[in-house]
């Protein structure tokens, strides 16, 4: 047995905490691969600012809210833990709100209502329940923080095509000559839908390709 | 306080902001139980109902919280609220007809994470809606969940029977459609305006 094979040997049998980071990034994609917490991924995407700011403040409730979960998790009870978990992550989503507001007044208003709805994003109670409860601080760290940064790719993603197609610039800062068409329907609501059907495509068709190979 | 008029403010709920179609509300029952014509209409009235009570307590909650001075705990009491109104919803509906309740199965539960609900409550207290525009709202915001949830529902069980590429089958299909629906209401911008 060559070394590598050892080594996925013991990747089997017991995934190490690089292993919890990296998961999340691409093989358990939130966003392409779980499909969770689609409402904000479609809504705030329109630009690519927005994107960023929205994945960054839902990783940090999501790494906040496993942090927590996870040191309680001897102390909730089992038949009221959702409850207990949706406190949790209520409280540091309000948290966030009131972070957001102090740091920039523009954000706060072009991100609206959707950084309290961050609260029933299901992403962060599917973590809770499906890892934090059942691991270590630590591995739910790394889980959260790798699931954290594959939502903040995917959203950041979907947010630069549709600026870029959609308003002809990247930032805010214009990318094409005066000529450009711009493709409105990219920053309407319509456009998300098919932007993110676009990338699940891809998605799908590279997971297809590995399949045959 | 807010001067529009009930039908307005229904049409807008219902049709031109049609919470899923153009604020992406209430995506995830949207993706998961929009399979069968059935199911989603029952869906859509269970979440009707869910709309309608929570947003009556969100009106109440929100004065009170006005009159405390605490809005910072808006979030935190909303999301009881809902989430003892689906319990409440539940055990009804459970002991009214066991038969709707094996049919909507997990789907009841997880309504408390249906972000339509959450959003509406927020929107209205945004808006400032006076207790019956509230209500009227709700209902606007539940017809429109209930009628995407069946149009989506009845486009997919017609491409049943399509030949259709193995990579876009799911929620591919599912998300072009839901694109090309939301263009189809975007004809209805401006209906509501005046």
């Amino acid at each position: 047995m060559s070394n590598q094979e050892i080594g996925k040997e013991i990747h089997k049998s017991a995934p190490s905490s690089t292993d919890e980071f990296i998961k999340g990034l691409w093989k358990d994609n939130p966003v392409f691969v779980q499909v969770l917490g689609m409402c904000p991924v479609l809504a705030v995407s329109n630009t690519a600012e927005n994107a960023l700011a929205m994945g960054i403040a839902t990783a940090f409730v999501l790494l906040m809210s496993n942090i927590l979960v996870s040191l309680l998790r001897h102390f909730i009870p089992k038949e009221v833990r959702i409850a207990s978990y949706v406190l949790i992550i209520a409280t540091f989503v309000t948290i966030t709100d009131y972070a957001i507001q102090s740091i920039s007044v523009d954000l706060h208003k072009s991100l609206g209502a959707f950084i309290f709805l961050i609260v029933v994003n299901c992403l962060i109670l599917s973590r809770a329940e499906a890892f934090a409860s059942k691991n270590t601080v630590g591995k739910s760290i790394m889980d959260a923080l790798g699931m954290g940064l594959g939502f903040i790719l995917a959203l950041f993603s979907l947010g630069a095509v549709r600026e870029i197609l959609g308003s002809g610039a990247f930032f805010g800062m214009s990318l094409f000559p005066d000529g450009f068409q711009k493709w409105v329907i990219m920053i309407l609501p319509a456009g998300g839908f098919f932007t993110l059907a676009a990338w699940l495509l891809i998605f799908n068709l590279i997971k297809q390709k590995r399949a045959i190979s | 306080m807010n001067e529009e008029s009930f039908s307005q403010i229904f049409i807008n709920a219902s049709l031109v902001n049609n919470f899923v179609l153009a604020y992406f509300l209430g995506i995830c029952p949207f993706l998961g139980v929009s399979g069968k014509i059935d199911t989603s209409s029952k869906m859509g009235a269970a979440v009707t109902f869910v709309m309608l009570i929570s947003s009556m307590c969100a009106y109440g909650i929100h004065a009170l919280l006005v009159a405390i001075n605490a809005p910072f705990l808006q979030l935190i009491s909303y999301i009881v609220v809902i989430a003892a109104t689906v319990q409440l919803v539940e055990m009804f509906v459970k002991k009214m007809s066991p038969t709707l309740f094996k049919a909507l199965g997990i789907f009841l539960p997880l309504i408390t994470t249906n972000c339509a609900i959450l959003g509406l409550a927020l929107f209205q207290t945004n808006k400032g809606y006076d207790f019956l525009q509230s209500i009227v709202y709700a209902l606007g915001a539940g017809a429109g969940f209930t009628l995407a949830l069946v149009l989506i529902a009845g486009l997919r069980e017609q491409l049943e029977f399509a030949e259709v590429p193995n990579v876009i089958k799911g929620t591919v299909l599912t998300l072009m459609l839901a694109g090309i629906l939301s263009l189809t209401f975007m004809g209805f911008s401006g209906l509501g305006s005046n």
